[in-house]
Parts: structure tokens; C-alpha cells; sequence
């Protein structure tokens, strides 16, 4: 039917179904009103009154057949016969409720794993911040540098200058994270929270559920104006839900901040992964950035900015504008802006958080599904065949009574409907139930809570119910196919009599099962592949010892420390610690290697060392104390450690590391040359090995370290090297700890070997979720052939029998079933790895130093296949073997 | 659906699209005109029209109407549809080929 034949038929059809008893209503009006004029025309031509009228009846028949015609010629039909399908398929589902309940699981894990990654793509990478209004015109803004392949954070003046004139902006905001140490009574921990532009909540659409969020005025001064927003969570667990906690005192980082709002419940902030636990604004920048007064310097660059575009403005436009901005910065401010641009990221790529970590594991994830939901529906597809030739009498008969064939197609379409709606009910289910599994396969660390949703949305709910129409028109027309060649007499005689391996009517269920093999084959070398990589990133060198090395913090800001009395404070503990038994060494470090956060980096000059014009060396490097290397088992390969007479009275010196040397000093010995860090010129007196710095997965980089004195922070890390175990260390380094100051307390304590775990995390998670869900189709996969050697065992009964009868034994008839699956499985295995090969590129990023194409991973994932396949042979091959031959050939 | 027996199929559809696309009418008005043209060897009962009316309009090829007729009566009047024209054409063409090759093949003399 045309488009243009609807636009005239639906609105009756829609009338007829829906208002049937108008429609009635009408038609006997419209015989009435024949009648009338027939027996007006009657009358007219002579007759007398009842003879006109009985005259006029005869002629127009009875007035109910006629209603009923009229019914049946109406399109409602359509819909009734739907409805009429909709109930017979519930019966047929009723009717075998093993197969129904097989198939529905089938397709709801399908379903279900499609649902469950849309929903985590939509929850972390599309809409990631709950809540928050309008993120579809959301990104991130950050900074680009010659030589930064990824986004730098903003200074605050460029920030305040971008806001200012941009005029496809709506809305921008800064939101950085921070960290704090909360007391509250005699209990102390830490708590995430976000340093804010004053805008923020007004931008995002957030209002608190007490209180008020900042003034314009909070974005201006040097800790002017202490005031906090604290979350829901924060407020029901630490404050007990208090009414009245409007305008009370909390000390964070030491400093007392009135609390003036609650954050609404349901709402995390802008931070992909983690849940903020509260939100200061810019102005207490330097109680929790800790590193000077940064809001009128354009070289601090610290901020992470977001814009929200105005409607129908394209991200090129804003892009442009944002471009046009930065390029009038760099004039007005060569001294601090030159080279420098900014860029528009989507909230998925945002460079300052979670979501890029996962985004690799999720695309992957998406062609992962797609194939098992693809295996769920070629399983589905198969049960529905066997159930179709269970079902070929009745098919043959209602053929025979006058059905047409696409009147049979239509039946088993809606049945199919019927199978997927339920598997996509059940599927959203799994995803609901899902949706926080992300965090549990991320490893947990403390003072932060993780918060990675999925959302079930009206667009993944419509991404699903696309999915179920798709999945009824593969599971309905598999069967429906089959009719095809469906004639009226063939089945109404006897089943006729198969033979093991014979073609005809078995070559789709075997293809479904090769097809199935294929793509299970392929999960199987991709999940494979995923852990290789992850053994080999895992046990990567990283150019530091990993299990005897344990690294914690001490919360000396908080506690009220000034520099002078940190760095007592840190020299005499490091006194003690060294002299305790069981520990080797111990120093403090301004960064922890793989941790999160950056190092600090700066534009370096190097004599002899000539840049290019467009070039401007920058290099990051770390803050550490006497024995860093010693402690960490960082080889110095030449040269000499720090020692304490590096302070902050002695000349400047710096320890660079074998790749700076190859690319600054050409591989020649750099010690006693001079390197110029942050401006001023330091000496270099030694060179350690490379080793990793902020990823397992980097190549070796240019790198070099400052002592600790020469540029402190109260932010350092403690790492000791040792050999006992966490617990008693743990113990032994209080009771030093509090021998200094008693009311100190120790962040988190770990080995750097978990340090390397938590940074292999997103690998981690991709992992898991391949091998599931290859273990997944390798089940179904096994499942299929099953089904399909137990069927076809089971219809050549007849021919087992009769090759008993002439000789074969128990064995033989085993290895005729076994072979001819493996010979299925082998043409799976055949295309998929041919399909794999070509496919297994698309890991890219996910793969370190394994080649998508290992010889080793494809011969366990053909190991595993061939076990999986001979494994779900048994069974049939064992029934054929138990054949009785005279018991066979009597039946036939 | 009961038709007239003698009558092909679809050749009823295409006699009341052609009635209406002279101009619109009533149920009773189509029967009397059906006769009168036919002169009564179609045999379309009465009672056939009405379901042939209906669905032909389910079909989107004619529509109707409630109207007051002349005499101040309401009555249903159908008329053609632009689909209705365009599918009465294909219809007639069709008919004229395949009545000329029928009637061509009815005069061949017996040899």
C-alpha cells in the first residue's frame, strides 16, 4: 500500500477500530435511507405502501449479512487480524514453555547487553553529568600547546577574558577538582569537591534544596570569602540531614567556611566517575590549590571551563569564535599566551576526567554486543526453525483451508514480535539492574566515591525498542523463509527420513550454527587479546620497584602546617622511619608515579640546545627528597642522587632522565651543564633510567626532578621502601607519626604495585567485559550446535539404526556425530578467523604489545572453540551410539 | 464476500468508480444507475453494493459524505478520490486490452 493510499485509508481504519459502533451506527442509517428511496421509487411506480416496503426489503437482502460484508471489506482487519495474532501467539508461547523461556533468555541477554552499554555510553560519555541541563550544548574548554597533544587547563584571566567576549556562549563556568581533609567531631577523611566559578549552579540549572549558591563576588579576592555548598550525600550521612545546617561552620583544609547551600539530591557535579562531595568558589583558590594566588596570573593554568553554546549554534561557530579569542590573547599577551589556543571538546573527550579512560572500552563494547546479540538471534532463530518444522502440519493445514501465505508470514512476524518484546522488557531489566556495574569493576580507593550510571533514557529506550524491531524481523523471518517452499501436500504425509549430514532442508540451521561459531570465535581472540595485553601491561617494567615500595600521605595542610614546620616536620620523621626495622628507605615526592593528577611542567631552555621557531620545549618533572631514586629502585646511571645539602640556600640542581639527554644533549654527558627551569638556571648532576610516569602504556619521554626543598609543597607523598607487610608498617609509622604530632592522621596506604593496578583499571574493565560476554556467545554458540546435532540425530534415527545393523559399532557412530560437528565448528572457526584478523585492528588502543594477529591467541581461542564444540557433541553423539537396531528398524 | 457469480472479479470496482466519476451519489442513486446502464444482466443485488462501496473506500479510492439530497433528506454520498481517478484509468486501460484480446480470440471462426 502507497504512502499516498494511507494518507486516505488510516484515518477510517483508525475509526473502524476504534469506534466500531459508529461505524455501525452509519452503515444502518445509510440502508435506512436506501430503503426509504426505494420504497418512495416503489410507491411512485404505482405500488401500494406494504407491497413497496416488502418489495424494497427483498431487494436489498438481509440487513445483518449485509453489516458483517461491510465489516470484513473494512481495512479494520489489519488490526484484527493483529490482535487475533497476538493471541495466538501467547498460546503457542504457553504452549511450549520450555522453548519459550529458552528463546526469551536468549534474546532478554542479547537485549539485555545491547541495553546495558547503550544506557553506560548515554550515562558516562553522552548526558555524564545528572542533572545538569542541556548537556547536548555542553563542552569542555581546554588549552592547547604546541607539543601538548591533549587539552592543558586555562588560566583564570583567560578565562574571565573568553566569557567575556563570547557571543555564541550562553553560559560558561569552571568547575577544578580539589580535595580536602573533613573533620567533623573527632572523625576525619577525606572528601572530593570542586573549585567553582560563582555562575555555576546558575549555569548548570541546579538549584539548591536549602540555602543559596554563590554571588558574582565570590569570584574575586585572595580567600575573601569562605563559603561551601555541600552535597546531599554529605549532608544526610555526615550532618545527619540537620535542618538547620544553613549558615553553621565546617573547617575545610583548615580554614572554618559557612555552609550556605545542599545540593539537590541526584546531583554529582561535573566530574565523569567521581560523586563531588562539595563546591567552593575561585576566590578559596589558594586554601586548596596550595600553590600561591592564581586568579590575576596568566601563567597559572589550572582551571578546567566548560561553555554551553547557544541554541542552533554549530560547534565549528563556536569553535571559530573560541579560536578568534585565543588568537587575540596571544597578541595582547605574548609573554604568557604565545602558541597557546583553545579548544572546544565534546564532554566525552573532556581531557580532565574519566571519560576518555572508558571511551575505547565502550566502542569496542558496542561492535562486542552487537555480535552477541547477533548469536542470541541466529540461537533464537534456530530454536524457531525446529519449532517450524515441528509445526509444518499446521502450517500445511491452515494453507489448506484458504490462508495465504503472506497471511502466514504475518503470524509468524508477530509471534517473533511477541519473543523479542519480551526479551527487550527483560534486556532493559539486566541494564537497570546493571547500571552501576561499571564502578565495581573499578578498584576503590578512599575519600572518593565513584559514580559511573548508566542511564536509561528515552534515547536508549528507543535505541532498544529499534533493536526488538530489528531482532523480530531476523527471528521472523528466519521461519517465515522456510515457507517458502512449504507445499500442502509434503507434510501431510509422513516426516520423511533424514541422514546424518544430509543437505537439504538442514543447510540453514547449520549455517546458523557456522555463522554463530564465526562470531563467538571472533569475541573469543579479541577477548584473548585484551588479555594478553593486560598480563603484559601489568607486568611492564615500569622502571621502579612496585611491591616493596608503599606509598601514602600526610595531611600537613590541613593539620595547619606552614612550610618551615612541613619541612621539619618531614626531615625528622624520615630520620626515625629510617632507622626502623624492616624499612630501607623512605622519601617525599610532590607526585606519586601513575597517580592521578599531573606533574608539574615547565618551558625549559637547555645550553647547546637549539629549538625551532615554532618549538617550545616543555617537559614535566617531579619534586623529590634525598633517596627518592633509592627508595623507588630508580637506577642513577650517572651522576649523583639529591642529598640534603640540596636545599633551598644551595645552587639549583636538577637529575634528568636517559631520554632527555638522548633528545636535549645529543646522548653526551649533561652533568654540569646548566637546564632552565621555570626561568632560572639549574646544574645537572645526574641521570637516572626512564621509567613510567603517568601510564603504563606510555614510550619513554623526557622527564627530570627538582629536590624537594628547592621547590616545596606540603602535597608530597610518602614513599618507603620495605618488606614488611602493610599492616605492621602501617602500625609502626603512626606510632613515629604521632610521636612528632599527636593529632595527625595517614591517607591511604598502598604499594606502588596496587598504584599500577588502579592506573591498568579501564584495561581492566574492558577484560571483564569482553570475557563475559565472549563467555557469553561461546555458551550460546555451544548451545546452537547442540540443538542443531540433537536434532539432527534424532531424525536419522533410521539410518544410525541400519549402520548398527550392517556392522558399525558405538564408536564409530560417536566419531560420525563428533565429525560432522567439528566440521561446522571448523567452518565457524575458518571464517571467523579470517573475519578476525581484519577485525581485530579496531582494539587498537585497548592492545599493548601484543599484535592483533598473535599466532598464540588464535590457536587458544581455536583450542577453547574446538573443546566447547566436542563438548556440546557429546551428548548427541552419545545418543546416536546408544542406537538399538532392531528397535529402530521395527518402528520404521 | 458474496458476489454476483457471472460478474469477474474487480469488474464491479471498476463499474462504481466509473458511475462516480461522473458525479458524486448516494447508495440508492448508484444501484438505480447500475441498473439502468447494465440494464439489469450484471445482476448486482442490492445488498452486494454496500460492501463494495466500503471497501473501496478503504482502499482510499472514493470517499464519503453526509449531505442533505434535494428533498431534505440526509443521505451518504460517495464521490471519486484524485487515487480513485488514477486507479479507475489503470483499471480501464487494462480492461480495454484484455476485453479486445477476449473478444478477438471469441470471433475466431471455427475451422
Amino acid at each position: 500500500m502507497g504512502v499516498q493510499q494511507w494518507f486516505y485509508s488510516l484515518p477510517m481504519r483508525l475509526r473502524s477500530l476504534f469506534r466500531p459502533h459508529q461505524v455501525d451506527q452509519e452503515l444502518r442509517e445509510e440502508l435506512r435511507e436506501h430503503l426509504d428511496q426505494q420504497i418512495e421509487a416503489n410507491i411512485a411506480h404505482g405500488m401500494s405502501r406494504e407491497e413497496a416496503r416488502y418489495s424494497a426489503l427483498r431487494a436489498l437482502g438481509g440487513i445483518t449479512q449485509i453489516e458483517q460484508q461491510c465489516r470484513d471489506a473494512r481495512g479494520g482487519i489489519f488490526f484484527e487480524d493483529f490482535v487475533q495474532d497476538l493471541h495466538y501467539g501467547f498460546r503457542q508461547l504457553f504452549r511450549s514453555p520450555g522453548f519459550s523461556a529458552l528463546a526469551i533468555l536468549c534474546l532478554t541477554l542479547g537485549i539485555g547487553a545491547n541495553a546495558a552499554v547503550f544506557s553506560w555510553m548515554e550515562g558516562i560519555l553522552f548526558r555524564p553529568y545528572p542533572a545538569v541541563a542541556h548537556q547536548e550544548r555542553l563542552f569542555a574548554i581546554g588549552g592547547t600547546a604546541p607539543g601538548e597533544s591533549r587539552g592543558t587547563p586555562l588560566s583564570w584571566p583567560d578565562f574571565i577574558d573568553l566569557r567575556r567576549n563570547c557571543t555564541l556562549c550562553e553560559d560558561s563556568f569552571v568547575s577544578k577538582i580539589t580535595g580536602s581533609t573533613l573533620s567533623i567531631g573527632d572523625h576525619a577523611e577525606t572528601a572530593t569537591g570542586s573549585i567553582v566559578s560563582a555562575n555555576y549552579f546558575d549555569a548548570i540549572g541546579v538549584r539548591p534544596i536549602l540555602g543559596h549558591a554563590f554571588e558574582p563576588s565570590d569570584d574575586v579576592g585572595s580567600d575573601s570569602h569562605p563559603v561551601v555548598v555541600i552535597s546531599y550525600q554529605l549532608w544526610r550521612n555526615r550532618f545527619k540531614g540537620d535542618p538547620e545546617i544553613i549558615g553553621k561552620m565546617q573547617r575545610f583544609n583548615n580554614v572554618p567556611h559557612t555552609i550556605i547551600g545542599v545540593a539537590p539530591q541526584g546531583f554529582y557535579g561535573t566530574f565523569v566517575g567521581w560523586a563531588m562531595q562539595f563546591w567552593v568558589p575561585v576566590n578559596m583558590e589558594e586554601t586548596f590549590e596550595n600553590d600561591g594566588y592564581k586568579l590575576e596570573d596568566r601563567n597559572a593554568r589550572w582551571i578546567e571551563a566548560y561553555v554551553r553554546i547557544k541554541p542552533g549554534v554549530s560547534r565549528a561557530q563556536a569553535q571559530q569564535e573560541v579560536s578568534a579569542i585565543s588568537a587575540q590573547l596571544q597578541s595582547s599577551y605574548p609573554a604568557t599566551n604565545r602558541g597557546r589556543g583553545m579548544q572546544l571538546w565534546a564532554l566525552w573527550q573532556t581531557p580532565f576526567n574519566n571519560a576518555g579512560s572508558l571511551l575505547p572500552t565502550l566502542e569496542v563494547m558496542v561492535a562486542v554486543v552487537a555480535f552477541v546479540l547477533l548469536i542470541a538471534c541466529a540461537n533464537v532463530g534456530n530454536l524457531l526453525l525446529v519449532r517450524s518444522l515441528v509445526r509444518r502440519h499446521e502450517m500445511s493445514v491452515r494453507l489448506a483451508i484458504g490462508a495465504s501465505r503472506l497471511r502466514l508470514v504475518k503470524q509468524l512476524l508477530t509471534e517473533g514480535l511477541l519473543l523479542s518484546a519480551l526479551g527487550t522488557a527483560g534486556g532493559v531489566l539486566v541494564a537497570y539492574w546493571c547500571r552501576h556495574a561499571l564502578v565495581l569493576l573499578l578498584p576503590a580507593r578512599s575519600g572518593i566515591s565513584m559514580y559511573l550510571p548508566g542511564e536509561i533514557d528515552g534515547r536508549v529506550m528507543a535505541l532498544s525498542a529499534a533493536v526488538c524491531l530489528l531482532v523480530t524481523l531476523v527471528v521472523g523471518f528466519i521461519p517465515a523463509f522456510q515457507t517458502r517452499n512449504l507445499d500442502v501436500a509434503g507434510p501431510l504425509k509422513s516426516e520423511s527420513v533424514g541422514v546424518v549430514g544430509a543437505r537439504g532442508r538442514t543447510w540453514m540451521r547449520s549455517g546458523l550454527v557456522v555463522f554463530q561459531v564465526c562470531l563467538s570465535f571472533i569475541l573469543l581472540v579479541g577477548a584473548a587479546l585484551l588479555l594478553e595485553s593486560l598480563q603484559k601491561i601489568r607486568t611492564t617494567n615500569p622502571g621502579f620497584l612496585t611491591t616493596s615500595v608503599v606509598v601514602t600521605g600526610l595531611p600537613l595542610l590541613t593539620a595547619g602546617y606552614d612550610l618551615p614546620g612541613a619541612k621539619v616536620f618531614e626531615d625528622e620523621l624520615i630520620d626515625r622511619l629510617s632507622v626502623l626495622p624492616g624499612v630501607e628507605s623512605a622519601a617525599f615526592a610532590a607526585m606519586t608515579p601513575l597517580g592521578y593528577g599531573s606533574f608539574s611542567s615547565t618551558p625549559i631552555a637547555v645550553d647547546g640546545y637549539q629549538p625551532s621557531l615554532e618549538e617550545q620545549p616543555t617537559v614535566e618533572y617531579n619534586q623529590v627528597s634525598p633517596v627518592y631514586f633509592a627508595t623507588l629502585g630508580i637506577p642513577v646511571l650517572t651522576g649523583r642522587e639529591f642529598t640534603r645539602a640540596d636545599n633551598e640556600n644551595a645552587p639549583l640542581v636538577a637529575i634528568v632522565n636517559r631520554t632527555m639527554v638522548l633528545r636535549y644533549w645529543k646522548g653526551e654527558d649533561p652533568i654540569g651543564r646548566r637546564l632552565q627551569v621555570k626561568g632560572r638556571w639549574a646544574r645537572v648532576v645526574g641521570v637516572a633510567a626512564d621509567s613510567k610516569y603517568e601510564s603504563m602504556r606510555e614510550t619513554p619521554r623526557p622527564f627530570f626532578y627538582v629536590p624537594l626543598r628547592q621547590e616545596f609543597t606540603l602535597r608530597s607523598a610518602l614513599n618507603i621502601r620495605t618488606h614488611q607487610p602493610l599492616q605492621s608498617l602501617r602500625t609502626a609509622l603512626m606510632r613515629e607519626v604521632h610521636a612528632l604530632d599527636g593529632n595527625l592522621a595517614l591517607y591511604e596506604m598502598i604499594t606502588l604495585q596496587e598504584q599500577v593496578n588502579r592506573s591498568t583499571s579501564p584495561q581492566l574493565v574492558a577484560v571483564t567485559l569482553v570475557s563475559i560476554l565472549g563467555g557469553l556467545a561461546l555458551l550460546l554458540a555451544g548451545v546452537g550446535l547442540y540443538g542443531v546435532m540433537s536434532y539432527a540425530v534424532a531424525q536419522s534415527t533410521r539410518e544410525l539404526g541400519l549402520r548398527m545393523a550392517l556392522g558399525a559399532g558405538a564408536a564409530n557412530l560417536l566419531r560420525l556425530v563428533i565429525s560432522r560437528g567439528l566440521r561446522l565448528t571448523a567452518g565457524g572457526v575458518l571464517f571467523g578467523a579470517i573475519a578476525a584478523l581484519a577485525l581485530t585492528k579496531l582494539l587498537g588502543k585497548l592492545l599493548y604489545n601484543v599484535s592483533p594477529h598473535d599466532p598464540w591467541v588464535f590457536g587458544s581461542a581455536l583450542a577453547v572453540m574446538a573443546l566447547t564444540a566436542v563438548s556440546a557433541c557429546l551428548l548427541p553423539a552419545w545418543r546416536a551410539a546408544r542406537t538399538e537396531p532392531a528397535r529402530v528398524l521395527r518402528d520404521s | 464476500m458474496s458476489k454476483p457469480s457471472d460478474l469477474v472479479q474487480g469488474t464491479l470496482d471498476m463499474l462504481l468508480l466509473k458511475i462516480l466519476a461522473l458525479e458524486p451519489m448516494n447508495g440508492w442513486a448508484i444501484s438505480q444507475r447500475l441498473k439502468q446502464i447494465s440494464s439489469d444482466v450484471l445482476g448486482v443485488s442490492d445488498g452486494s453494493l454496500y460492501p463494495a462501496l466500503h471497501k473501496l473506500e478503504h482502499r482510499g479510492w472514493i470517499r464519503s459524505q453526509w449531505k442533505s439530497s434535494e428533498n431534505n433528506r440526509r443521505a451518504k454520498f460517495y464521490s471519486l478520490t484524485q487515487l480513485g481517478r488514477k486507479h479507475l484509468e489503470k483499471e480501464t486501460a487494462n480492461w480495454n486490452r484484455v476485453s479486445t484480446a477476449i473478444s478477438g480470440i471469441v470471433k475466431l471462426k471455427e475451422a
